[in-house]
């Protein structure tokens, strides 16, 4: 048997698996709170391993690997950002949200504000960023479609992609929240088992000693030492000045990103109290944690055993380290029938990682498209929640629609860094408004809009004139150049201009709400009149 | 599933309470100053990678170098303050709210 068979039938397996899942989590979906938040009855542990699961993407696993395994050191800081993020969250967001909101972002943000025109920028802003970060994952779906069926063909990849926004809209559709935690909590414990496996035999192989894997990689790499050392992919000494400030703009976006991701947020909703959603966090951030360090093992290992040409020959931006690491580890200790066997389950995990995470971007995204923008705007919070529900279920399917059609025109950027650019927006035009909204008495209205469409418009505008979009030879338009920003995130100016619009504009009016945000502040840390779990 | 609505003026009450003011007050001392401890630590580290190359590229160990050990500290103070954030909330802060709550709602009734 072929890899590509046995591979189709693992993944296969698994979607048979969490279809069945997806429906009988169906059955138990009864009212908004259980489509929306899956009853607020997940316990910790579980919701731990589900944000695992919506956190640990195609990004981490295929895309941090490859810049491993391609640029050395450069690709550990994206593991590290990432994690360090899971503190602001944790500290400051994770249980004054659960207490203080109900199903999605902009319930806290419009808490004490006119709810229409908050309700409306969040909404926005969390489509956009959601979009931003579905597209990363659609790109690794197309990139691994290649080495696994060996279809390369771009009719191919299109179709590859297309059926897998048909399978996360079925999740999302029919399963809600409580069916996607579980597809979560499934992938979780697989790429947490995949990952593992493959880093142990990678270990193993160099008898345990990091230090002479690593050299290995350096060695195999072509670049010797500096393939250690930050500097190979960001900041380079050829990209001068801006290549410095890129790499800390970078860093920025990356750090205060996570708090800022609306899948990620409505997490907090699923669990009873916020002392389960701080006891989920900390599951996370173990989880979370491990899993970086098993990847940068898996980057050194595939420098080491694959090589940078055939990585590069397989996906120019790396995304395909990791299965390739696998198929080499395998037939180096259990000969050709391992490898092909380990390639299969390492192509078949990385496939339900994206499916997973695909499925959770569609829910935050259609939850607030239709708890926001149509329940409390268009209907102005008249509306039945079997309408709101009905709607929520139609716009997965055009969100997933779109997130098909844009996958398929972005295939050449390496995953890792299509979701440092949703991370920086999500920094630039979410995380001004929550930390406002939670901590500073005077924030208002015109505050909370301000600071949303400043932080996402200009880091919407920076990314247009960037050189990710036009005049390099890697940029999506190859044959124009109208790029004026030298740098490819815009984290390092659009993270501040969003804080700062929210306080120039809060300065400027004249209205705050002083007994709702007193309401807010007792609600939120005491966690009375928090939404409750549903009982059924 | 029901929720309280109160009257406005009860938080303000409530928030104007010595004890509530303590429990903020233990929340925000506690999560402030960590918050910008750990991100000058973080940047600290982002910025060395930035612009002090050779500082990070020192061998210390075999092949291991600063910049690996310094990555590695991250997570480490990542996970240190995780769990010391959880020891304070369930010591100083879960007590406090807990009580509050109770007696919130139980004048609620």
């Amino acid at each position: 048997m072929s890899h590509t068979t046995l591979a189709t039938v693992l993944f296969l397996l698994f979607v048979v698996g969490t279809l069945g899942i997806t429906f009988w989590a169906s059955r138990q979906n009864k009212t908004a709170a259980d489509y929306y938040a899956g009853g607020r009855s997940f316990s910790a542990a579980q919701n731990g391993l589900a944000i695992g699961g919506d956190y640990m993407s195609a990004a981490s696993f295929l895309g941090i690997a490859g810049l491993i395994a391609l640029y050395g050191y450069d690709g550990f800081l994206y593991s590290i950002g990432f994690l360090v993020a899971w503190l602001v969250a944790l500290l400051l967001v994770a249980e004054l949200m659960r207490n203080s909101g109900k199903y999605t972002m902009a319930d806290v943000l419009a808490f004490r504000m006119s709810p229409r025109p908050v309700r409306t920028a969040a909404g926005v802003s969390t489509i956009v960023v959601s979009i931003f970060y579905l597209l990363a994952q659609m790109v690794g779906a197309g990139a691994l479609v290649g080495l696994l069926l060996g279809i390369t063909s771009d009719s191919g990849k299109a179709l590859t992609i297309v059926g897998v926004g048909i399978l996360m809209i079925v999740y999302v559709v029919v399963g809600g929240m409580k069916g996607t935690t579980w597809v979560q909590i499934v992938k979780a414990v697989l790429l947490m088992g995949g990952a593992t496996l493959v880093t142990l035999l990678v270990l193993g192989k160099f008898g345990f000693n990091l230090s002479g894997l690593i050299g290995e990689a350096a060695a195999q790499s072509g670049k010797g030492t500096a393939f250690t050392e930050p500097g190979l992919r960001y900041g380079t000494e050829a990209q001068g000045i801006w290549g410095k400030f890129d790499l800390i703009s970078l860093g920025l976006a990356l750090v205060l990103g996570t708090a800022g991701l609306p899948h990620i947020l409505i997490r907090f909703y699923t669990v009873p109290t916020a002392k389960d959603a701080r006891k989920s966090v900390l599951w996370g951030i173990g989880i979370i944690g491990t899993f970086y360090l098993l990847t940068l093992v898996l980057g050194f290992g595939a420098a080491a055993m694959v090589g940078s040409e055939a990585i590069r020959a397989e996906n120019a931006a790396g995304n395909t380290a990791a299965p390739q690491l696998a198929l080499a580890i395998g037939e180096a200790i259990f000969g050709e029938v391992g490898g092909t066997i380990l390639l299969a389950v390492i192509a078949a995990v990385a496939f339900a990682t994206i499916l997973a995470v695909v499925a959770g971007l569609t829910l935050a995204s259609s939850s607030s498209f239709a708890h926001d923008l149509y329940a409390h705007v268009f209907k102005r919070g008249e509306v039945t929640e079997k309408q709101e529900i009905l709607v929520a279920r139609i716009s997965a399917f055009v969100i997933g629609a779109v997130s098909i059609g844009l996958g398929i025109l972005a295939q050449a950027q390496n995953v890792a860094f299509l979701v440092a650019l949703a991370f920086a927006i999500a920094a630039s035009g979410n995380l001004p408004a929550i930390l406002y909204s939670l901590f500073w008495k005077r924030f208002n209205t015109a505050g909370a809009v301000a600071s949303i469409y400043g932080g996402l418009g200009s880091a919407l505008i920076l990314v247009i004139f960037s050189p990710v979009v036009s005049g390099r030879p890697t940029s999506l338009i190859k044959d124009m150049d109208f790029h004026w920003f030298p740098m490819e995130n815009p984290g390092l100016f659009s993270i501040p201009i969003g804080f700062l619009c929210g306080y120039i504009a809060t300065r400027m009016s004249k209205e705050y709400n002083e007994s709702k945000y007193a309401e807010m502040e007792v609600r939120s840390l005491t966690g009375v009149g928090a939404e409750k779990a549903s009982t059924h | 599933m029901t929720t309280q609505h109160h009257d406005s003026s009860v938080y303000e009450q409530i928030r104007a309470t010595d004890r509530f003011q303590e429990l903020r007050r233990r929340y925000r001392s506690w999560a402030f100053p960590m918050t910008v401890a750990f991100l000058v630590w973080y940047l600290l580290y982002v910025v060395l990678s930035a612009f002090a190359r050779d500082f990070m590229a020192i061998k210390v160990l075999g092949n291991i170098n600063v910049a690996l050990i310094f990555g590695l500290l991250q997570f480490v103070s990542t996970f240190y303050i995780s769990w010391a954030y959880s020891r304070h909330s369930a010591a100083k802060l879960d007590p406090l709210a807990d009580e509050l709550r109770g007696e919130i709602e139980k004048a609620d009734k």
